[in-house]
């Protein structure tokens, strides 16, 4: 196959994607939409799932087809450039809602949690029609400083602790949302099957701390690329500059955890900061940065 | 620790305004622009160090503290552990209920000791068997990984200041055909850091024999640069052919060179009226785009009166109305060279230093203009220009890092002891027998699976597993 085939094939598979996606939305919007409250009032919930449940599974397997075709996407575009897929915005976009997505099905099958479909499929499908609309550019070669196998590692480990990042930060939104609820005087109809505040905080600090040393290597091999390419391991460039905002801040947050009187609410404010600044890196630093980085082909 | 997180945090917001106002060791150009459109606030960010922040006194003076905090914590504690080594749990409490995880067990006093011993030695806890209880601990190597990414930042911090002390890192621009001998004085520019001596070069020398580079031909964006040199170490040594690409430095030890950028250099042959030879050779043009549209400038001091040419070079030359001619192609297609040729005082004299790729025309007159080809002769009345071909030059850039090694040693440390500690569940269990039978847990930091632990365990002793 040619690599314009490939190419048209994978963007076939991204719309395809969005579209199941888009499916998972809507059948994770009625779950929780339409949940109705039981007379049998258990400790955990007051919910009746059963009649929701069959569109929370429909919107677990939306999720997973998802996911498939979205890494179809990736793995055929790479293709077609023949290189990783990682030499643009637009690419490192699809990745990283490839890698939210797969953070999130595996939470789903280790912890069970389904009821965070509805924001991740939010969050997956504004990346992608961001991608799709504004970051798109025609499959084409690396230029030289990319090519390199440290730029597959470092690239491929930032991607990976990205998507574990922002599932951590939307625990930790649910953990302010439901704390301010509780405050005032208690959770809503629709957020009461959500899990213990307890629980969430313990979510995501095992999440982080799960990605925390894959994120430190993904900065330490991007240290070891740039010394090969530049000639210097650090230099403080701006996308350097945030890669360690983000570890320190993440480092806090880990402390913050054994620190007493930090647990709950204090931490997820830290969780929710060290997120955004992952964030304003991706988008900021490789859209207006002045570094060396810029490779977001805009 | 409360002040080694906060000198952590504080570094991490020292750190910012480097990433949002233009750094000179980076971009010096950008910042003499922000100095031209804010004047008065450039100033007083001057004043504060903003445009040198991370060698700034006060960035520094985060970065000591941070470390002198690291090392008064980390020491104490490493001491501590390694003193803990093979020895036994301590003793336990005598409340047990008020632990964490806590059961009472409905079982006979008898041989459970025994039992809870065998179960905790087959689930490796460190066992201290008393008289009428046992304590038992497990996961002492998370205090181990701790301590070892600690000490590995530190290690990083010693490497990244040694970087900064010793070493040094220079440019030179080469043409294609070009001999480098690596000495200070061979360089466009170098910089020693502060304990550096000279005399500590690798005396390697090398010639540029070919620098290809290669282009998409839908989006002109290079793919490959390869630079291939004869290089010799020392000196006068017999030559080996070497390979340098973007990624791939020559190595000499703890310096590398690496292949930075890339241009062209049109060479030009010019004659007076009478026909002698006054100016041969190639000249470096600097790439104003992706295109490697190239500016230079020629300057004939010699000359009476003097002639200065103010010059762009175009690989593959196209025009269009509005931009007038530029390249449309980074690769030698269709070379074309515009001189523009001045006459008058070139101001070489005047003690301020000049580009070598400008000319001053402010006393001087325009006295042709003209697009040349390959091998065309344009006669500008003064004498003539022959443009004779070109060469390709390359930027190298030259790196003495010592410290490179240990920050790379630190760094796989650091990730060792991370993924150690943060996968190792640290725990004690005790088991006390008088009369009854109570069990009980804790749970370092509140890692999550004490609880299945000590149910697993009461299973055992209720006889109900194994
Ligand atoms: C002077 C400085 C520091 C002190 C005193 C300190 C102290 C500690 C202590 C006591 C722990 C153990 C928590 C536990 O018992 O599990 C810890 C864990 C940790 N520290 Fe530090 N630390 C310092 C600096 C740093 C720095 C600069 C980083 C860099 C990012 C860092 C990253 C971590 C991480 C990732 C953990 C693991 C947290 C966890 O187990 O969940 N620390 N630190």
């Amino acid at each position: 196959m040619t690599s314009r085939n490939l190419a048209y094939l994978s963007n076939y598979s991204i719309y395809s994607a969005m579209f199941l996606y888009t499916i998972a939305f809507f059948a994770h919007a009625v779950e929780v939409s339409f949940s109705v409250k039981t007379t049998e009032v258990s400790e955990k919930t007051s919910f009746d799932f059963s009649r929701t449940d069959r569109a929370g599974r429909i919107g677990t397997a939306m999720m997973i087809l998802g996911f498939i075709f979205l890494f179809a996407g990736v793995i055929l575009r790479g293709a077609s450039a023949h290189r990783v897929p990682w030499g643009n915005m637009y690419e490192f976009s699809i990745t990283g809602a490839l890698a939210f997505s797969g953070a999130y099905l595996f939470a789903l099958v280790k912890y069970k949690l389904r009821w965070l479909g509805l924001p991740v499929s939010i969050a997956v499908l504004l990346t992608l029609g961001t991608a799709v609309t504004v970051l798109y550019r025609p499959s084409a070669p690396l230029v030289p400083a990319l090519k390199s196998t440290w730029l597959a590692i470092h690239v491929s480990a930032a991607i990976v602790s990205g998507g574990v990042f922002l599932l951590a930060n939307t625990i930790a939104a649910t953990y302010l949302i439901l704390d301010r609820m509780e405050e005032r005087g208690g959770r809503s109809e629709w957020a009461k099957k959500l899990p213990s505040l307890e629980t969430l905080d313990q979510l995501s600090y095992r999440l982080v701390a799960f990605v925390f040393p894959l994120w430190t290597f993904a900065v330490i091999a991007g240290a070891i690329w740039a010394e090969s390419a530049w000639g210097r391991y650090w230099g403080w460039d701006p996308k350097e500059t945030w890669a360690f905002i983000t570890w320190v801040a993440y480092a806090a947050y880990l402390h913050a955890r054994v620190t007493a009187g930090w647990r709950g609410r204090k931490a997820a404010w830290l969780c929710l900061f060290a997120g955004s600044t992952f964030l304003f890196n991706y988008i900021y630093v490789n859209i207006y940065g002045t570094g060396r980085h810029t490779y977001s082909g805009l | 620790m409360r002040t080694a997180l906060i000198l952590l945090m504080m570094l991490g917001l020292a750190s910012i305004p480097g990433s949002l106002f233009p750094q000179r060791n980076q971009n010096p150009m950008k910042v003499r622009e922000f100095f031209k459109n804010n004047p008065t606030l450039a100033q007083w960010l001057d004043k504060a160090k903003i445009f040198d922040l991370y060698s700034s006194p006060w960035f520094s003076a985060i970065y000591i503290l941070l470390f002198i905090s690291l090392i008064g914590c980390v020491l104490p504690r490493t001491f501590e552990h390694i003193k803990a080594i093979g020895k036994k749990p301590p003793l336990t409490p005598k409340f047990l209920d008020r632990m964490e995880g806590f059961a009472e067990l409905d079982r006979p006093v008898d041989g459970t000791l025994d039992l809870a011993e065998k179960w905790l030695k087959k689930n490796r806890f460190r066992v201290r068997r008393e008289e009428l209880s046992i304590s038992a601990e497990k996961g002492y190597s998370r205090e181990s990984g701790n301590l070892l990414f600690h000490l590995s930042l530190i290690l990083i911090l010693l490497a990244v200041a040694a970087g900064g002390l010793y070493g040094s890192k220079g440019e030179t621009i080469l043409n294609v055909g070009d001999r480098f001998i690596n000495t200070p004085t061979s360089y466009d520019n170098i910089s020693f850091a502060k304990f550096q001596r000279e005399g500590d070069m690798v005396p390697f020398s090398l010639r540029v024999l070919d620098f290809k580079a290669s282009y998409d031909v839908k989006t002109n964006a290079p793919t490959d640069y390869t630079l291939q040199v004869a290089a010799a170490n020392p000196i006068g040594s017999k030559e080996v052919l070497k390979t340098i690409k973007v990624n791939s430095p020559l190595t000499y030890g703890n310096t590398k060179i690496y292949l930075q950028a890339n241009g062209y250099s049109p060479v030009v042959a010019i004659r007076d009226k009478s026909g002698k030879l006054i100016f041969e050779g190639a000249v470096t043009f600097l790439p104003q785009d992706g295109n490697l549209t190239s500016i230079g400038a020629i300057k004939l001091p010699d000359m009476s009166p003097q002639i200065g040419m103010v010059a762009s070079f175009l690989p593959t030359a196209d025009r269009s109305p509005t931009r007038g001619a530029f390249s449309s192609f980074p690769e030698v297609l269709d070379p074309r060279l515009l001189v523009s040729v001045w006459m008058g005082d070139l101001g070489l004299d005047s003690g301020v230093p000049q580009s070598v790729y400008r000319v001053d025309t402010s006393k001087m007159k325009r006295i042709g203009l003209k697009s040349l080809k390959l091998n065309e002769i344009y006669n500008f009345g003064e004498g003539t220009l022959l443009f004779e071909g070109y060469k390709s030059w390359v930027n190298l850039q030259i790196v003495d890092d010592p410290g490179k090694m240990y920050a790379l040693f630190g760094a796989i440390f650091a990730i060792l002891g991370l993924l150690t500690s943060l996968f190792t569940r640290q725990r004690r269990i005790w088991i006390k027998v008088d009369g009854r039978v109570q069990i009980a847990g804790l749970a370092k930091n509140g890692v999550p699976g004490l609880d299945e632990e000590l149910a697993a365990l009461k299973k055992t002793l209720e006889g109900l597993e194994g």
